[in-house]
């Protein structure tokens, strides 16, 4: 059977599964985007290249599987760097077709032109630039392997409009080596070994933690961590990135560590004689300053990444595993820490006296940013996804949510992608329909990829926005004002301008605003009553409302603050 | 490259604690950017950098890289190189198991009084001439990287118009653990 390139890029995408494509064509794509019209697969067409990549994240994150966005060459391809970049910081799967000019004109800067692998070398598991149209189905079959397998991240296809409309007869790739990748293996078998010295140490542990990564989520181990958890009685706590892969209401879970965790999760770590590591890769806003990171924990790290292993922090045991396979060996072993009644008497001392806590809310002022994302968790049914932007409403969602099962949780991790939350909601709210998908969104946030509404209104993807609006880029105004001697530079935005509820309705949203306790209820009684278009409501909360407890950029866990209103008892 | 060293000549001031990784990767398009990009953003520093087609099949080649083992732990190395999908193989060989070998060429301003001590130079060093004209000459040595640094300093007494040097290749020494085989 003779297909043009394009055909059989369209037929390849068809063959890996792919159920949605978001994107949007320019010229050099432009022979692809023409057998997309017969195709079964979903095009979602975005308002900016940025929201496409970002809703493929969000898709991939809700649903575990690739998410795949498609652009043009050029600045469409330059637009969609952000999201890579952030899904290679953050391990999720992602596929990205980009279109390139034709072969002959790579390399004379033709228009639209753009070394997008070279840009993207850095920030992709891997990239390709297709050479033939007979080679399409081998490297989107391996972009699929790549970003799924082993550690996930995502893997750029760049194709040239020539070998696009060239014509090759088709085939598929029918198993791995026909893929050939010789440099590529991303399973190793279990290292019993490792696995026995582990059991050793955590037969010992007098005070140990599970210190569960984004990892976790990604190898599909929240069963096999419950249960391990369970039948050693371990304290359990969950970072940014692996937020939903324990339930929050679980007794053992102490919450999310870090520089704006629990006290009692920071506070455990620093004080734990072993470390157990799932899939987690010892950031520095989990680690604060390094030298006094967990000073007397052995570590156990289990990563399917060996480059992870001594980056950060020595391993006493390092298994090079995905998660779930690790726990299983362990609980096949029974292996038990030493009785951790001391220990938990200790945690529950800290989880009672430095719970998460905030001012009463009033009706003085304006709305407690922290009351908000309760009093929407309250109303939503179970199982509601929530996306974010990046800052303080953030970490607050990550906070005050009460996480229970994965996928619940899209967030920006390790990038820090500002403008993060509305298209990556938009793509949870596409892989999942079935789900409420809120976006807990900032006003900062909100601002720089909105227009993404007006995809969402046009393709019927009925998500909430929630923009806690304190005038401020709070997050950079929490840091001014604490270690910048309340000097405030440029960091306010205005509650007023734009006009969120307008700007809403001209995406052919709806709109609603909530300035007191009352209107918010209300209005998040009505965003919970519409269910056929898209909502933002403009939360009008005070800016001088800080995110604790925190540590400061590179101070150690030990000075923890908490909220003020911990401070004397402390 | 992140060398405090000019590139250039570099390998006469190899690091105490040098590595040498023979590297066996896909010939491929890029590969070399990859691998020196690999280098420039994770801060490992490298001293040399060889590259060139391996034993028979043209689908893979080595390179062969001296590494800083101070800039960064050689297993970050080692294993960030590992996750680059081109790179087929990596062995460590730690200098004392190594066979290195480098080539020196460079060119010489000559005159009456300083040829004749020149060649007592290149005769010494097991250089060999390779080009003459009136007024300079060509040497080359191919030989072990100490060899190469002990002729550029004998060097130092004559005006040296031009002088390249290859970086080295090594492989094991007989006995010790093998180079990055190609895989069948």
């Amino acid at each position: 059977m003779q297909l043009t390139g394009a055909q059989a890029l369209i037929k390849s995408l068809e063959m890996e599964g792919v159920e949605v494509i978001f994107g949007l064509p320019g010229g050099a794509i432009l022979p692809v985007y023409d057998p997309l019209i017969d195709s079964s697969i979903r095009h979602v067409l975005v308002r900016h290249e940025q929201g496409a990549g970002h809703m493929a994240e969000g898709y991939a994150l809700a649903t575990g599987r690739p998410g795949v966005a498609m652009v043009t060459s050029g600045p469409g391809a330059t637009n969609i760097v952000t999201p890579i970049g952030n899904a290679h910081m953050d391990s999720t799967p992602l596929v990205v077709i980009t279109g390139q000019v034709s072969s002959a004109a790579i390399g004379t800067d033709a228009f639209q032109e753009c070394d997008i692998t070279g840009i993207t070398m850095g920030i992709t598991k891997h990239n390709f630039l297709v050479k033939s149209a007979h080679e399409i189905p081998r490297a989107v079959a391996a972009a699929f392997h790549i970003a799924t397998t082993g550690r996930p991240g995502p893997v750029l296809v760049d194709i040239p409009k020539d070998i696009a409309q060239s014509t090759m007869e088709w085939w598929y790739p029918e198993n791995i080596e026909e893929l050939d990748l010789p440099g590529y293996h991303p399973v190793v078998e279990l290292d019993t070994n490792a696995v026995e010295r582990a059991i050793a140490l955590i037969k010992l542990a007098e005070r140990p933690v599970l210190y569960v990564g984004g990892g976790t989520l990604k190898s599909h181990a929240s069963a096999q961590l419950r249960a391990f958890a369970e039948r050693t009685g371990i304290p359990v706590v969950t970072t940014l990135m692996a937020r939903g892969a324990f339930p929050d209401s679980h007794p053992q879970h102490l919450g999310m560590p870090g520089m704006h965790g629990m006290y009692s999760a920071v506070t455990a770590i620093q004080k734990s004689d072993l470390l157990i590591s799932l899939g987690a890769r010892f950031d520095d806003r989990v680690t604060g300053k390094i030298p006094s990171f967990a000073p007397n924990a052995k570590v156990i790290h289990v990563d399917i990444d060996k480059a992870e292993f001594n980056k950060v922090r020595a391993a006493t045991v390092a298994i090079r595993s995905n998660v779930a396979a690790v726990l299983e060996a362990w609980d096949a072993a029974e292996a038990m820490p030493q009785n951790l009644e001391v220990w938990w008497k200790e945690i529950d001392a800290w989880r009672e006296a430095y719970p998460l806590v905030y001012d009463e809310p009033s009706d003085e002022g304006l709305l407690r940013p922290q009351f908000v994302i309760e009093s929407i968790a309250q109303a939503a049914q179970p199982g509601t996804i929530v996306a974010s932007g990046v800052g303080q409403h953030q970490m607050w969602a990550s906070q005050f949510w009460k996480f229970e099962e994965p996928g619940t949780w899209v967030n920006s991790g390790g990038a820090g992608t500002m403008g993060f939350g509305v298209p990556a909601a938009i793509g949870a709210k596409v892989g999942r329909p079935d789900r409420v998908v809120w976006c807990i969104d900032g006003d900062g946030c909100f601002q720089m990829t909105a227009q993404e509404l007006v995809t969402a209104r046009a393709e019927g993807i009925p998500i909430k926005v929630a923009i806690l609006n304190n005038a401020y880029l709070g997050m950079v105004r929490q840091w001014q004002e604490m270690f910048y001697d309340e000097r405030y530079s440029e960091v306010y935005l205005s509650p007023d301008l734009p006009d969120y509820v307008k700007w809403a309705e001209a995406m052919g949203c709806v709109g609603l605003r909530a300035t007191n306790i009352e209107e918010m209820h209300a209005a998040i009684a009505t965003a919970n009553s519409i269910h056929d278009v898209p909502v933002v409501i403009d939360f009008r909360t005070d800016s001088s409302e800080k995110v604790f407890p925190m540590v400061a950029a590179g101070a150690s866990n030990d000075d923890i603050m908490v909220h003020p209103l911990q401070r004397e008892s402390k | 490259m992140n060398s405090p060293e000019p590139f250039l000549g570099a390998t006469s001031h190899t690091p105490v604690r040098h590595h040498i990784l023979s590297v066996l990767v896909e010939n491929k398009a890029g590969v070399l950017a990859r691998v020196a990009g690999l280098f420039a953003r994770r801060g490992f520093n490298i001293y040399s950098l060889a590259v060139a087609p391996a034993e028979t099949k043209a689908r893979f080649s080595r390179i062969t890289i001296v590494v800083d083992a101070e800039s960064a732990p050689l297993e970050q190395i080692v294993e960030q190189l590992d996750k680059l999908v081109n790179v087929v193989a990596i062995s460590d060989l730690a200098p004392k198991d190594a066979l290195e070998r480098e080539l020196l060429l460079a060119t010489i301003k000559t005159n009456v009084d300083s040829r004749t001590s020149l060649l007592d130079v290149v005769g010494t060093s097991g250089a060999a001439i390779v080009d003459v004209d009136a007024g300079s000459v060509t040497l080359m040595l191919a030989g072990t990287p100490a060899a190469c640094d002990e002729l550029e300093r004998e060097l130092e007494n004559y005006t040296t118009i031009e002088l390249h040097r290859t970086g080295r290749v090594a492989l094991p020494r007989l006995g010790k653990a093998a180079t990055a085989t190609i895989p069948d």
